[in-house]
């Protein structure tokens, strides 16, 4: 047990190697503040592009979603830092993860969002044209506030997934927290550092996971309530 | 030869790499499978224990789901890989990817089994104890099939995305399909080999994309 405690649990070990730790940290908060908000916006413009677009757009774009959330995203990443150079277009590793969790989630937020605009019954578009709204202006004031609200469970979930995803990046030798925790797990010669990574993790992402788990629950309540 | 098809797809390159890259992508088959059967099920258990409020049983279950929801997948492969030997407990690569991907898909799927348990109306509990079932007839007989239904759409989406992380395999050197590609590449200095891994994880995939639209759509028409 002393033993265990020593080697999982090495506060002093632990002291010596934060710094590392915290340079991951910041490496994570940068992937995600730089990749979330662009993955957002590239899902948003995929979901209103289709629902301007004429039925062929509109094939186009369920293929292109389909062929993104099926593409595991390491298999994404590896592919692009590693092939893409060959064609003479080096990618930095900051770059190369972004690229790839930003392709792969706006997938996963195009189709949100879409399923977002299509719940919205037609009498609202109707009734904004009567008040002689643009089609633009429609979208942006009357469609896209309501479309938000009812997806906005699992946007939060997939939110909280890409910041998890940004991990990936370890692969690719950027010094994010799983990468740091390796290295600095060489210095210390026990697990330590994967602990209080994990924990970090938890500290971070937990209070979310818990509130997104909230969320689901009531809209599973609302389904068999609603349900006549 | 234009060089993007000498790179991407070239033809001698992809007949070298087959053999590995293929392989490689039946331990990538297994794996996924497993993890999908051993997770989801994993999870229905632990839904069904979560029923028979234990209430010590109850908070590690919820200490349990809590931690595997909220840690990113590779963290939990390369600790149980890199840190458990520590604890004297070493697990091959395959051991590894196939338990701690279970492990998350078991904490989501149990999360929405139980959610799915509790959304059921509270009569159909007490018309089931009225008809005089007891309470293990009550779950498989009543409640089960109606929460499984109710949670089918959520709990596809989960589980394509959990067994697409079979590729974190490669973290733990475990051959499966991006891993033999990429050595294939390093050795045949073409990257064409990671074209063909990406067609390969596509293959398997797509079509389960598209089969989870096809149950999500199914879902929302029988709502209304």
């Amino acid at each position: 047990m002393d033993l265990f405690l020593a080697n999982f649990f090495d506060v002093p070990g632990l002291m010596r190697v934060y710094p590392y730790l915290l340079q991951g940290l910041l490496m994570t908060m940068q992937l995600a503040l730089v990749a979330l908000p662009l993955s957002l916006l590239t899902g948003l413009l995929v979901a209103v592009a289709y629902s301007f677009g004429s039925p062929l757009m509109r094939r186009v774009l369920i293929v292109l979603i389909d062929f993104l959330r099926a593409f595991p995203v390491l298999v994404l990443l590896i592919w692009i830092y590693y092939s893409l150079p060959f064609l003479g277009l080096t990618l930095g590793a900051f770059t190369a993860v972004v690229v790839a969790v930003v392709l792969n989630n706006t997938g996963y937020f195009g189709e949100i969002f879409r399923s977002g605009i299509e719940s919205i019954p037609r009498g609202q578009y109707d009734a904004a044209a009567a008040l002689g709204l643009r089609p633009l202006k429609t979208m942006v004031l009357i469609i896209l506030p309501q479309a938000l609200r009812n997806v906005f469970p699992p946007l939060a979930s997939n939110a909280l997934e890409l910041v998890k995803t940004t991990s990936i990046a370890s692969l690719v030798a950027l010094p994010e927290l799983i990468r740091t925790a390796r290295i600095a797990q060489e210095q210390t010669y026990n697990p330590t550092p994967l602990v209080a990574v994990a924990v970090l993790f938890l500290v971070m992402l937990g209070p979310f996971s818990i509130g997104i788990a909230m969320l689901e629950r009531r809209i599973l309540l609302q389904q068999t309530r609603t349900r006549k | 030869m234009n060089p993007i098809i000498d790179n991407f797809v070239n033809p001698h390159i992809l007949r070298a790499a087959w053999p590995d890259v293929f392989a490689g992508f039946l331990v990538t088959v297994q794996v996924a499978l497993l993890i999908g059967v051993l997770g989801i099920l994993a999870g229905l258990g632990l839904a069904i224990v979560r029923c028979t409020e234990i209430r010590a049983l109850n908070i590690l279950l919820a200490v349990y789901i809590g931690i595997f929801r909220t840690l990113p997948q590779l963290v939990v492969i390369i600790f149980l890989y890199f840190g458990l030997p520590y604890a004297g407990i070493s697990l091959s690569p395959f051991a590894t990817t196939v338990i701690a991907l279970a492990a998350v898909l078991s904490a989501f799927a149990a999360e929405i089994f139980w959610a799915a348990i509790v959304a059921l109306p509270h009569g159909q509990w007490e018309a089931a104890r009225a008809l005089g079932l007891r309470q293990h007839q009550i779950l498989r007989l009543v409640i089960l099939p109606q929460a499984v239904r109710l949670a089918t759409p959520l709990l596809t989406n989960r589980t394509i995305a959990i067994t697409k992380g079979t590729a974190l395999g490669t973290a733990v050197a475990l051959p499966e399909a991006l891993g033999s590609a990429q050595s294939m590449t390093s050795i045949l200095a073409n990257p064409s080999p990671l074209t063909l891994a990406a067609a390969l994880y596509l293959a398997l995939f797509l079509p389960l994309v598209v089969l989870s639209r096809m149950i999500e759509r199914h879902a929302t028409s029988a709502q209304v």
